[in-house]
């Protein structure tokens, strides 16, 4: 296995960069660089193969049972200059080490089984995180919450295979005859907490990607302006001439700790002009398939029909008409807060929705784990041989563990063997 | 000085059936035994088969062995356990009768040719340049051979406790081999300790049969060997009783008098055998527990008290056997007793269970870590085999996870060890609804015969029932019925579905050839076994498919083998920790390694790397 090294802090110029290197020959290629490598951390002078002075660096040592790849893993806490970082990388290079390919660091500690496939994730998400709501969610995943409910999963499930072994293999032993009650309520507790997390993947998503907020309304009734006070910037052109957005127009921002995406859309109306009409039936779509729309309604005028449940109607330019009640105007600000707060409670209490599970991967994991457990209750009720039952309860526990980890008989017999009195 | 090409040590299960093997192989072999007459003995429970076991025993005989045979000529009592459940899972498990189990195997390896059995202690092996040169006796004589079979089972450093009483002893009444420990112990083995017990020996005439429950066998008995027609010895029933809160008070109040309980005892034991002290301790909620008392054989009262061994003194044994229902006036024949025992760590041996420190020297049964007779026998089978082979100079055969429960014991044995007494359970395999006891001839008898111990009887029989599958399989895709028809007959599926061939009908659990006569009376069947063959092949056929991608993945893995000299100090990357188990375990193959407790993935890709990079230097 090589030994791999990289710049583990952002790229240019900085306070301090951190280089980690990582692999069997770790230390000794660290110590190359300096005179002995610190048996915790220390401060050593770094020089080059020739003996000339590259920086004085804190130098962190890790052995393998407590690093973050599983491997011994030393750090070179450099003052942040580019040109420093680049000798340090030449040196390591000139001693063995390989310059690390992306995610090659987290892809040892997962290969060494410091971290499960779930905490990978969270750890990428975490990397990623630019709200606080999803600080918090990959904080949960990498914390091992996915991987920790997985396991009970895979615990109810060995517990059930091994109900149903101990029937086969120790049949004229003393062991319960009918284990499926018992079989068919840890099957449907899995079940169940399945479709819970499965329920909250949906929102996990929206955290991690962005709810969709769309600004629709009639032409010219002030969307764009709105969208921009929002944003506090000029993202949509605004202009007095109707139709003047005639494709989607997205803003990113920071709402409230969630990540949304603000929505403007084209103006719906009737239309001859072709691009017009285009512009109107991706606005339609687009706003159809968002998490929470905001209508904007000129006057008497009923909102379009596709207003769903916890969606925002407010009366448009409370500017001009500050009789009408719940009005909100993009250009004088009135109203703006209140749309925020409403916006951000709406989507706030959905977030509240969001499990572990937060990837399309574990759904369809959880799907393929709960299709298996629904073919062995099948199994079950319509008197299946036995031995069929328990080949399903296994593909079911490998569908979990496609999540994090994988079954091995040993775990099956300890099961049986703690619960049952065998040896007749 | 004489020469064999194979000499067996030790004549129990594992020795018995590797000298018959080895014959039946052509080669000139030796079995060397302390007495001649315990050959084939039955020392612990009378009885052949059961769950995973009887899976162990059906695939000896399809290989051609002989512990099917011998156990059908002694079976007094048949039952296929887990009847009521799949085919895959069932066992077939018989009371053997002690005396004609032992004569049978002594007359049937007493009429091989090419047999020589030496009466005598092994005493000592002779080691030239870490390779088998021969055997030395106790009484100073040596016998030439290249190839050894050692099945010593508890003789080494045998100890027997009863009580606070031991004694050295293999079994009761014969002396435990010290000399051959020591000569092991030279090899810079890696030993442990194992303990197992046996429950008190019962005068049945002085057990009060009146109102115990009786268990008689099968009225179809299922038989071992695919050769046997039916039973052929009288048979019997067996008694069931049962412990009471008096009998565990007995044993509550007098545990730090027993062996395993007084601290005498290091070894480790069987879960799934638990004495009636541990039944007592760790399940104290229990208020009962079941004995079967099971007959030795026809011609002798001594009754085998199932479930209840121990290593209590005397006079608690006798106190505590009295307190059970039927039992109130036995009289003990001979105590149980616990008995612990020397064994190799498995991992020291390769596939072949030739130890990896000693060219020739092939380890089979109890002494590697095992427990029962099956997985003893099918041992000494596999070792023979390739003790012979070797003696050819011939490539090691190997057993795979997919092909058979051999395979799977003797991957688990070698590539991870044992941490307690190693007994075949249906749940070791992964491919359980492929590797089913009605099947084992289908997966095996082929490779019997080509290492030239299927005899040709057994050979023609097997052709036959083959042509007859075929037949019928052909005969049973030409017809073809409506969904509708199938509905019709009682089978659960949607009547709207399409059309089935028969061959496909009877892949529904609930089809049988019952319902297909009612749908076709005029097509010819043939008799009860190919019918089941052929219905078991279907019911499983949906599976074995989904089964296919895992099977495929080991095979493509066992073919990434690995060199027996591999210096795994000389792969950059592995870690010690990792370096230190593959030494251990030597694997032979990538699917091997990959079983080892503890390898990491990442291990494993060094591995094949490193393979792969000695492949291509090869080839380039």
């Amino acid at each position: 296995m090589d030994t791999i090294f990289a710049l583990a802090s952002g790229a240019g110029r900085a306070g301090i960069s951190v280089v980690r290197i990582s692999g069997p020959q770790a230390e000794e290629i660290a110590g190359t660089l300096m005179n002995n490598v610190p048996e915790t951390r220390g401060v050593r002078v770094l020089t080059d193969n020739s003996g000339l002075q590259l920086d004085q660096a804190l130098v962190l040592h890790f052995l393998k049972s407590n690093s973050f790849t599983g491997e011994p893993v030393v750090e070179l806490h450099l003052h942040g200059s580019p040109a420093i970082v680049s000798a340090v990388h030449a040196s390591l290079a000139h001693a063995g080490g390989r310059q690390a390919e992306a995610g090659e660091f987290t892809r040892r500690a997962l290969e060494n089984g410091k971290l499960d496939l779930a905490q990978v994730e969270g750890l990428a998400d975490l990397i990623d995180a630019e709200t606080e709501s999803q600080r918090r969610q990959a904080m949960r995943v990498f914390a091992g919450g996915l991987g920790e409910l997985a396991e009970t999963w895979r615990k109810d499930l060995i517990r059930a295979a091994a109900l149903v072994e101990a029937t086969i293999d120790f049949a004229d032993e003393d062991v319960p005859v009918d284990v499926f009650p018992e079989v068919r309520m840890l099957l449907s507790q899995v079940v169940e907490g399945m479709a819970t997390q499965m329920s909250g993947v949906g929102i996990a998503e929206r955290i991690r990607d962005g709810f969709e907020v769309a600004i629709v309304g009639a032409p010219n009734v002030g969307k764009s302006t709105l969208l921009n006070r929002l944003a506090g910037r000029d993202a949509a052109i605004t202009s007095e001439v109707a139709g003047t957005t005639r494709d989607v127009i997205e803003v990113r921002m920071d709402l409230g700790g969630l990540p949304v995406t603000l929505l403007d859309t084209a103006g719906i109306r009737q239309t001859t002009d072709i691009v017009e009409k285009i512009g109107v039936d991706r606005a339609l779509n687009r706003a159809a398939n968002a998490d929470l729309r905001v209508f904007l309604v000129d006057g008497n005028e009923k909102p379009v029909e596709m207003v769903q449940d916890g969606d925002i109607v407010l009366a448009a330019k409370a500017d001009q008409h500050p009789d009408r009640p719940k009005g909100v105007s993009g250009l004088t600000g009135e109203g703006v807060d209140q749309l925020v707060e409403q916006i951000s409670r709406t989507l706030g209490d959905r977030a509240q929705g969001a499990g572990l599970a937060i990837r399309e991967r574990h759904r369809d994991a959880m799907k393929a784990a709960t299709v298996r457990i629904m073919e062995v209750q099948a199994a079950i009720s319509q008197g299946e041989p036995i031995d069929l039952v328990a080949e399903d309860i296994r593909q079911a526990i490998r569908a979990v563990d496609m999540i994090v980890g994988r079954v091995d008989v040993e775990d099956l017999l300890d099961e049986i063997f703690s619960s049952f009195c065998i040896g007749k | 000085m004489k020469h064999f090409d194979v000499v067996i040590v030790g004549g129990g299960h594992a020795g018995s059936e590797a000298a018959w093997v080895a014959s039946q192989m052509g080669a000139k072999t030796a079995l060397v035994t302390l007495r001649r007459d315990t050959i084939g003995v039955m020392s612990c429970n009378p009885a052949i088969g059961g769950l995973g076991k009887g899976h162990l025993v059906r695939e000896i005989d399809a290989l051609g062995g002989i512990m099917g045979l011998a156990a059908d000529a002694a079976g007094i009592q048949f039952r296929l356990l887990n009847r009521t459940k799949g085919p895959a899972v069932q066992g077939p498990r018989a009371q053997s009768d002690r005396v004609l189990y032992r004569e049978f195997v002594q007359t049937a390896l007493g009429s091989l040719a090419n047999l020589t059995i030496i009466e005598g202690e092994a005493s000592d092996l002779i080691v030239e340049q870490e390779e088998i040169s021969g055997l030395t006796l106790a009484d100073g004589s040596q016998i030439r051979t290249n190839n050894i079979v050692l099945t010593t089972g508890t003789f080494l450093r045998g100890v027997i406790h009863i009580g606070d009483e031991s004694r050295p002893g293999g079994r009761m009444g014969d002396k435990a081999s010290i000399a051959m420990a020591e000569r092991l112990e030279s090899f810079d083995l890696p030993l442990g300790r194992l303990k197992t017990g046996t429950p008190p020996r019962l005068d049945g005439a002085t057990i009060d049969w009146t109102g115990l429950e009786m268990q008689p066998g099968d009225d179809d008995p299922s038989l071992f060997s695919f050769m046997s027609k039916g039973p052929s010895a009288r048979q019997i029933s067996c008694g069931i009783t049962h412990t009471n809160e008096t009998t565990h008070n007995i044993i509550r109040e007098n545990l730090n008098r027993s062996a395993m309980y007084g601290g005498h005892i290091d070894g480790v034991g069987p879960r799934y055998c638990p004495s009636i002290e541990d039944k007592v301790v760790r399940f104290a909620d229990k208020t009962s527990h079941q004995v079967f008392l099971e007959p030795e054989g026809l011609n002798t009262s001594t009754i085998y008290p199932n479930g209840i061994s121990t290593s209590l003194p005397q006079d608690v044994q006798l106190a505590y056997v009295r307190s059970i229902a039927g039992l109130e006036n036995v009289e003990i024949q001979q105590l149980g007793y616990a008995i612990e025992y020397d064994y190799v760590d498995p991992r020291a041996l390769a596939a072949s269970l030739e130890l990896h420190k000693c060219a020739g020297l092939f380890l089979a049964g109890q002494i590697n870590g095992t427990t029962g007779y099956e997985e003893a026998a099918a041992q000494g089978m596999v070792a023979a085999i390739n003790a012979v082979q070797r003696s050819r100079h011939q490539e090691a055969i190997t057993f795979s996870r997919k092909d058979s429960y051999i395979g799977v014991m003797i991957d688990d044995l070698t590539s991870r060890g044992v941490a307690e007494p190693y007994r075949m359970f249906t749940s070791r395999a992964e491919f359980r609804l492929l590797l089913r006891a009605d099947n084992a001839d289908q997966r095996l008898t082929p490779r019997g015969h080509t290492l030239g111990i299927v005899s040709s009887d057994r050979w023609a029989a097997f052709n036959q029932k083959m042509d007859e599958i075929n037949k019928l399989k052909d005969s049973l895709s030409d017809v073809v019925f409506s969904a509708r028809e199938i509905a019709a007959t009682g089978a659960k599926l949607n009547p709207d579905g399409p059309k089935r061939s028969a061959l496909d009908a009877l892949t529904l659990s609930d089809f049988t050839f019952d319902n297909l006569a009612v749908l076709a009376p005029t097509l010819q069947l043939p008799d009860h076994s190919i019918k089941t063959q052929i219905k078991n092949d279907a019911l499983y056929a949906n599976y074995i498919r989904r089964q296919e991608k895992d099977i495929l993945a080991i095979s493509k893995d066992e073919a990434l083998k690995i060199p027996h000299d591999t210096i795994y100090g000389s792969i950059g990357g592995l870690s010690t920790e990792m370096r230190q188990k593959l030494e251990q375990a030597r694997p032979n193959s990538i699917a091997q390694a990959r079983r080892i407790d503890g390898m990491t993935p990442a291990a494993i890709l060094v591995l094949v790397g490193h393979l792969n990079r000695q492949q291509s230097s090869k080839v380039g």
